[in-house]
């Protein structure tokens, strides 16, 4: 297909708990294809952000492990002034919370300002004055002249995002992180950002790296879905095998718990408990076993590897073969019983 | 911008009456008036009285306090009992040596605080933080008029690199070079020994400040943009956490008023805060009254410049 622009491989990222080191990232290995979108999905503490500051790195006290491989370069082993002129320039970084994520005492075409600026010390003011304003147009500000010289609080939600996002395209980047963009934002103004998103990938063939816990939105942005639990990638595959054919339990019960219009009655599918934390996590065996309890334990593998079942798609551990809902069980019986 | 600090002054004359009331109050309820102790005890006692009744110490207080704020306004502040002189003279002359104290207080407290507080935040749980907590734990607990007699003994006496009391050496004529030398020289010793002691609270401020601010969200999306760490340092997390330390400014100089009093009355340095000791020991009302409203519009003006100041660099305070 198209060229590989990030292979990713055994990426481990560890923190610093006390005295030992626990891994938030656990061995993963992925590639990103040019003008591709690849989205990470994942429950909240499964290592999604984690994984794309360590691609950025952007983490400050992390022990990082592996290989990032980024156009012949591996960034583990990069020197801080190397990650310097990438980051802003190269790969571009759009952030969750567009308020936080905005410095508050400066005006937001100055922030751009900056981004250019400083991959481009020499460019004139008026220049980049000029890009800046282009970009606020690209990302669909209405008045971006006004709009140069506005404070973050003086702006909407959606507006701060297209701010970030102008930011993060500010200097055409080759891979654009996009970690959860639309989560902090009410539902019209996602569907704009990620319109807007989509389009950005048209215009800039950028590879984008779509980080979020949101299936709808996995559904009408990417090209291909890695399903993240624990530290690991349980499952990754093309976003259509995915959302037909999900195989991994996690997968399924992540899918299962989009509510429908046709159960309306029933009870919202819950996955019992939580990601277990950094601490806790089992670092051998399936680490999902803890969450679906009534999967005997035979059916889990000792040490679960990714399987290659169809082409492109893998599925970790094999207690998949074996799954079932205890919901669908029971339906079962009662189908038996009458 | 303009709006808010005229709104913000116009609110200061409010609190500039209740102080001047306050202040006249209390001067009243103390005990004993100027007419009492100093006078020989062979004077009739109804020659006191009509004595009184002619200075107008019998009249109310509301009438004695309009009588004295018709004064002030027209900087009469009465006359000291214990140096026979108008009070405005006395304060005067004085006012402009505590006014250089304090000033030259107020620049070596951020001189001090800033380059250590940035060392101490950014750099935090290295050695070099620790020393420079431990500094500022020893300025806590050491209480200003110890560690200033320490000073005093240590550079005046033993090292003798600095003059032990006074504000200028006796004989130097005024306007000369040789004068500002020697201001500069004996203002430098209270100077430093208060800021050494007063600045402790704002490095420590300034420390928190800056440890907080470089994990807020905006410094990883500066670090994200390719901005060196220095440039991180320098452009996003500094101006961030100087805006506390901007707000804590009228503090600093209401804390200063109290440090004077102490200073000076060490170091016999001829300011406002001795003047305010050796008043209020002989009753010397007019003088007292006088000063403890300087001090209360020191407070008051203090606070003014804070939200200024906090409204020039905020830009989320400017109201529209």
């Amino acid at each position: 297909m198209s060229e590989v622009l990030l292979d990713i491989k055994n990426l481990k990222t560890s923190f610093r708990i006390k005295d030992d080191y626990y891994a938030a990232v656990d061995n993963v290995s992925l590639i990103v294809k040019k003008n591709e979108v690849l989205a990470i999905v994942g429950e909240s503490g499964s290592g999604k952000s984690a994984f794309a500051f360590s691609i950025m790195g952007l983490h400050t006290r992390a022990k990082i492990e592996g290989e990032i491989n980024y156009k012949g370069n591996n960034l583990v082993q990069a020197s801080p002034n190397q990650m310097k002129k990438l980051r802003g320039n190269e790969m571009g970084m759009i952030f969750q919370d567009a308020l936080s994520a905005l410095n508050p005492l400066m005006v937001v075409g100055a922030q751009i300002d900056e981004a250019i600026f400083l991959h481009n010390p020499k460019s004139s003011k008026s220049l980049r004055k000029k890009q800046v304003i282009n970009l606020l147009n690209q990302v669909g500000i209405p008045r971006p002249e006004k709009t140069y010289d506005q404070y973050p609080h003086e702006l909407s939600g959606g507006m701060r995002q297209r701010i970030v996002i102008a930011m993060a395209i500010s200097n055409q980047p080759e891979l654009l992180i996009a970690d959860e963009p639309t989560t902090a934002l009410d539902v019209t103004i996602q569907s704009q950002i990620l319109d807007l998103i989509k389009e950005l990938k048209e215009t800039i063939h950028a590879g984008i790296i779509l980080i979020t816990h949101d299936l709808g939105v996995v559904a009408e942005m990417a090209d291909r879905v890695a399903v993240m639990y624990a530290g690991q990638i349980v499952e990754i595959a093309d976003v259509y095998t995915l959302m037909e054919n999900p195989q991994h339990p996690y997968t399924r019960s992540l899918l299962n718990s989009i509510p429908t219009l046709n159960d309306v009655k029933e009870d919202l599918h819950v996955i019992e408990g939580v990601v277990p934390s950094l601490q806790n996590l089992p670092r051998t065996g399936c680490r999902f076993a803890s969450r679906i309890p009534w999967i005997k334990d035979s059916v889990h593998e000792a040490s679960p590897e990714l399987h290659e079942i169809s082409s492109g798609h893998y599925v970790r551990c094999t207690c998949y073969k074996d799954f079932y809902f205890p919901e669908q069980a029971e339906e079962e019986c009662n189908y038996v019983a009458n | 911008m303009w709006k808010l600090i005229v709104r913000r002054t116009l609110i200061t004359i409010p609190q500039i009456i209740v102080l001047s009331i306050l202040v006249f109050i209390l001067a009243q309820a103390m005990p004993g008036d100027a007419l009492t102790g100093l006078i020989d005890p062979n004077i009739d006692p109804a020659t006191i009285e009509a004595m009184r009744e002619r200075l107008g110490l019998n009249n109310p207080w509301y009438v004695q306090y309009i009588d004295w704020v018709k004064g002030v306004l027209q900087g009469d502040f009465g006359q000291s009992f214990r140096f026979k002189m108008p009070v405005s003279d006395l304060i005067g002359e004085r006012m402009v040596n505590t006014l250089w104290l304090s000033l030259a207080t107020l620049i070596l407290t951020y001189l001090i605080a800033i380059p250590l507080g940035i060392i101490s935040g950014r750099f935090n749980d290295t050695w070099l933080d620790r020393a420079i907590t431990g500094y500022t734990y020893i300025g806590f607990a050491a209480p200003l008029f110890i560690f200033a007699l320490v000073m005093l003994f240590v550079f005046g006496f033993q090292l003798g690199w600095f003059p032990t009391s006074g504000s200028v050496a006796p004989g130097t004529e005024p306007g000369t070079f040789a004068y500002f030398i020697s201001k500069l020289n004996h203002l430098l010793l209270p100077a430093l020994s208060m800021a050494l002691i007063t600045t402790v609270s704002t490095v420590q401020y300034l420390r928190s400040e800056i440890i907080d601010t470089k994990q807020k969200d905006f410094i990883v999306t500066a670090r994200a943009k390719g901005a060196s760490e220095s440039r991180v340092y320098n452009r996003h997390v500094l101006r961030n956490s100087l805006l506390p330390i901007a707000a804590f400014f009228g503090y600093e100089i209401t804390g200063l008023i109290g440090g004077t009093i102490f200073i000076e009355n060490i170091f016999g340095y001829p300011g406002m805060g001795e003047l305010f000791l050796s008043s209020i020991s002989l009753r010397d009302y007019s003088v007292m009254t006088a000063l403890v409203l300087l001090f209360g519009l020191a407070a008051i003006i203090g606070a003014l410049l804070s939200d200024i100041i906090l409204s020039l660099v905020d830009p989320r305070i400017r109201i529209k």
